[in-house]
C-alpha cells in the first residue's frame, strides 16, 4: 500500500517535468512568467484539486481497509494458552490423539477433557496454563470452552471426512500452520455477523481477492472456487456450480 | 484436474408409498417435525399456517355409509424433476427470483437455502402440491426444548420458507461415513441412506431410494420410464402420481389397488381414466 507520502512524491516530478517542457513556450510571454514560481503557477490549474482528492482518496482507503475493520472485530483470548509443538512431541498418533475421526465418519474437531486427562490427570509441570487447566477444568470436570477459530454459519455442512480422506488434503491446507504453533492467537469475533475472523479473513483479501494460501480466507467463495478446479461439478441448475445442499444444511 | 473418481454414478432419491398399507396414524408426521426441527405453533387449530413438511391427508370416494371407503395419503415435498428429465424446471426452483431453491442433478433433490430465501413466497403460489411453508413467526421451543434440536438441520427463522428435504442432512452424513471408510459410493456393502418418515411407518408402507438403482425396492416398484414423455411414468399400473398431466414430474409416487384411489390423483374428466387419457402435445 502507498501512503499518503508516496502519493505526493509521484505525483509532484511528473508535474516538475510538465513544466520544464512548457517553459520555452510560456518564456514568450513574460507576465506570467514573473508572476511567481512554479508552486504558485499551478495552484490556479487543476493540480491541487486533484492531489486532495487523491490524499482524501487513499485515506478514506486506509480507513476502511485498515482501521475500520479493527472496529469490526472484537478481539477474545482463548480461555487457557495451548501448545501444539510441546504436544505433539508427547503424544503417540500424532494430531490423530486429538483431532480423530469418529466410528460414523463424523470428525470430532475441538478436542474435549478425555483426549487431556490421560497425561494431565495432575499437574505436571510448573506452568500457569497447565495449572489452570488442571484446577479450574480438568479437576471439576468442566470442559475447556475453547474459541473455534474455523467455525462455519450453522447453515453449513462441512466435512472432514471428503477432504481429509477422500482428497487426501493436509490440515494446513485449510487451517495454516496452526499444528506447528507453540501458542494459540488471538480470536477475532465480528461484532455484526458473531463469526470468526478466519471466515472472511482480513478485509484487504476480501477487495483485491489477493489471496495466497487456501487458509487465509474460507467463505463460500473460497470452498465454490477449489470444487470447481478440483471436482467440476455443475450440479446445480441454478448457478452451474456444486448444488447448495453439498456444503448447507 | 478433472478426474474421473470425482464424478460418481448420478441419482435420483425417490418415493414410494402404498396408500392400501397406509393407516394415517401420522407417525411420519412426529418423525418428521423431530428430525428436521420444524417449528410449531403455541395454537395449532389453524392449520393453515402450520408447518407440516410431511402432511397427511385424508379423503374418501364420496359413497354413502355402506359403500364409504377411506384412504390417507402423506405428502411429502415432490421433489419435482420438470419437464424433460433432470431438467430441474420444477414450478418452485423455475420462479425463484432469488435462487434460494435450486435443483441438483446429482441427486434430484430440490434444496432451499433458508439464509438464501427473503420471503416472497412466488414458490408457495407454484407449488401445486401445497408442500411449502412460510415462517410467519420466529419459532419458540419450550423451555429447554432447544436443548433436543438437531445440530444436523439448520434451524429457520421468521421469513422464510421452508419444506421437505428428503432428510437431505443424513445424505451427508452417511456420505461422511462412507468417505471415512475409504468408499466413494453406496454399494452393498453400504446402505442407502433413510429419511425419518421411511423408518418411522409402522406399516411400512413408504419406500424411498435411488430410483436410477435397478436393485432397489424403489425402482422394482416404480419401474420408472425414462422415456415416456412424462419422464419417470410408472410402468406399474398400480402407481400414480399426483397431479400427472401438469408435467411436474414429480419423484413421489403413490401405490393403490383401489382404482378411485388412483383416479383421486388428478383431475380426470368424464371417460378419461389414469390409463387412458393422454398428454396435451405442448409445442415449444
Ligand atoms: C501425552 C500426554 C499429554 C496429553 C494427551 C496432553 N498433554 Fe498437555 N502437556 C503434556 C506435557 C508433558 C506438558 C508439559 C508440562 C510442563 O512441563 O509444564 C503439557 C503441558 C500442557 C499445558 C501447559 C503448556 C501449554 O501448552 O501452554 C497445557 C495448557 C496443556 N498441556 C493442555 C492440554 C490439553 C488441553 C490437552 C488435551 C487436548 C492436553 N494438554 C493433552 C502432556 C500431555
Ligand atoms: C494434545 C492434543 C492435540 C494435538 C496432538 C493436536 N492438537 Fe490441534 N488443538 C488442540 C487444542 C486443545 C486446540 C484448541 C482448540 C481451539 O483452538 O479451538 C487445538 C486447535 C487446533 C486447530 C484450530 C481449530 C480451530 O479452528 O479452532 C487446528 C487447525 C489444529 N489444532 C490442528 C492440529 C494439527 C494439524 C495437529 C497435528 C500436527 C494437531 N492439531 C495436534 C489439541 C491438539
Ligand atoms: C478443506 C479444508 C479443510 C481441511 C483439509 C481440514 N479442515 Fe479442519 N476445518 C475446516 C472447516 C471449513 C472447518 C469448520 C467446520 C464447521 O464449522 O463445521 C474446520 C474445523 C476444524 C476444527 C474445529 C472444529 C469445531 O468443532 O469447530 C478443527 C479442530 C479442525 N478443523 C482440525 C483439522 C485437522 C486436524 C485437519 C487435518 C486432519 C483438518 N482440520 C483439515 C476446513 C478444513
Ligand atoms: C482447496 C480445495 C477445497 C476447499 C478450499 C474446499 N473444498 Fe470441499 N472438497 C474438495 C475436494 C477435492 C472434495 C472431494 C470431491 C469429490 O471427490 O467428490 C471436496 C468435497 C466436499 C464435500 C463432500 C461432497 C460430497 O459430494 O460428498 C463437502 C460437503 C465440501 N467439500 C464442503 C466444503 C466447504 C463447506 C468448504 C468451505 C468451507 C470446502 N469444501 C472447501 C476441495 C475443497
Ligand atoms: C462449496 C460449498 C458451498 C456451496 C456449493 C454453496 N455454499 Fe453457501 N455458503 C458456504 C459457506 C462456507 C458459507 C459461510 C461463509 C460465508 O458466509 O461466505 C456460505 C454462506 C451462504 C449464505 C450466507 C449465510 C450466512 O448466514 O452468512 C447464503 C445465503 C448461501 N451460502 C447461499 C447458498 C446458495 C443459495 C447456494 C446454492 C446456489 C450455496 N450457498 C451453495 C458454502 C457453500
Amino acid at each position: 500500500m502507498s501512503t499518503t507520502d508516496d502519493n505526493t512524491n509521484d505525483v509532484s516530478p511528473e508535474e516538475a517535468e510538465e513544466t520544464t517542457e512548457e517553459t520555452p513556450e510560456e518564456s514568450s510571454q513574460p507576465d506570467y512568467d514573473s508572476s511567481g514560481d512554479e508552486e504558485e503557477c499551478h495552484c490556479s490549474g487543476p493540480g491541487l484539486p486533484i492531489l486532495f482528492f487523491i490524499i482524501g482518496f487513499v485515506a478514506m482507503l486506509i480507513f476502511g481497509w485498515f482501521i475500520f475493520p479493527e472496529f469490526l472485530y472484537c478481539k477474545i483470548k482463548q480461555p487457557i494458552d495451548f501448545n501444539h509443538v510441546l504436544h505433539m512431541e508427547e503424544v503417540d498418533k500424532g494430531c490423530e490423539s486429538c483431532h480423530f475421526f469418529r466410528e460414523d465418519g463424523t470428525f470430532a474437531g475441538v478436542p474435549k477433557n478425555a483426549q487431556c486427562i490421560k497425561c494431565h490427570a495432575e499437574v505436571q509441570g510448573d506452568d500457569p496454563d497447565e495449572l489452570e487447566f488442571v484446577e479450574k477444568y480438568i479437576s471439576n470436570g468442566v470442559e475447556v470452552p475453547w474459541l473455534s477459530y474455523s467455525r462455519q454459519p450453522d447453515c453449513v455442512f462441512f466435512s472432514h471426512a471428503a477432504h481429509v480422506k477422500l482428497a487426501n488434503m493436509d490440515c494446513a491446507e485449510c487451517h495454516g500452520p496452526m499444528g506447528e504453533s507453540t501458542s494459540l492467537k488471538v480470536y477475532e469475533k465480528n461484532w455484526l455477523s458473531q463469526y470468526s475472523r478466519d471466515i472472511w479473513g482480513k478485509s484487504v483479501l476480501n477487495m483485491l481477492n489477493m489471496k495466497q494460501h487456501t487458509w487465509e480466507r474460507m467463505k463460500m467463495y473460497d470452498c465454490a472456487v477449489c470444487h470447481m478446479e478440483k471436482t467440476g461439478r455443475e450440479t446445480s441448475v441454478q448457478t452451474a456450480k456444486d448444488g447448495c445442499f453439498v456444503c448447507h444444511k | 484436474m478433472k478426474e474421473g473418481h470425482h464424478h460418481r454414478k448420478e441419482k435420483k432419491f425417490g418415493m414410494v408409498i402404498d396408500l392400501d398399507k397406509c393407516t394415517g396414524c401420522g407417525a411420519c408426521m412426529v418423525a418428521c417435525m423431530a428430525e428436521n426441527n420444524v417449528p410449531f405453533k403455541q395454537n395449532e387449530t389453524d392449520k393453515l399456517d402450520s408447518i407440516t413438511w410431511m402432511r397427511v391427508y385424508k379423503f374418501d370416494n364420496g359413497k354413502k355409509f355402506p359403500d364409504t371407503e377411506v384412504c390417507f395419503l402423506p405428502r411429502p415435498c415432490m421433489h419435482c424433476e420438470g419437464q424433460s428429465g433432470h431438467s430441474g424446471h420444477s414450478p418452485c426452483v423455475s420462479v425463484c427470483p432469488a435462487t434460494a431453491t435450486d435443483y441438483d442433478t446429482d441427486s434430484g433433490i430440490v434444496s432451499q437455502i433458508y439464509t438464501r430465501c427473503f420471503g416472497c413466497r412466488y414458490c408457495m403460489a407454484a407449488c401445486p402440491y401445497h408442500a411449502r411453508h412460510f415462517n410467519w413467526w420466529d419459532p419458540v421451543w419450550p423451555e429447554g426444548m432447544e436443548k433436543a434440536l438437531s445440530p444436523n438441520v439448520s434451524p429457520r427463522m421468521r421469513g422464510v420458507v421452508e419444506k421437505c428435504s428428503f432428510c437431505f442432512h443424513r445424505y451427508q452424513l452417511a456420505m461422511d461415513e462412507i468417505y471415512a471408510k475409504g468408499h466413494r459410493d453406496f454399494d452393498e456393502k453400504v446402505p442407502e441412506y433413510q429419511t425419518a418418515c421411511t423408518q418411522a411407518c409402522p406399516t411400512d408402507a413408504i419406500v424411498f431410494g435411488d430410483l436410477n438403482n435397478p436393485n432397489h425396492e424403489v425402482n422394482q416398484i416404480v419401474k420408472p420410464d425414462h422415456n415416456h414423455r412424462l419422464t419417470g411414468k410408472s410402468g406399474n399400473p398400480k402407481v400414480f402420481r399426483l397431479l400427472e398431466r401438469l408435467e411436474t414430474n414429480p419423484k413421489v409416487y403413490y401405490l393403490s389397488s383401489r382404482e378411485w384411489v388412483r383416479r383421486a390423483g388428478d383431475n380426470y374428466q368424464g371417460e378419461e381414466t389414469p390409463e387412458n387419457y393422454k398428454v396435451k402435445e405442448v409445442h415449444h
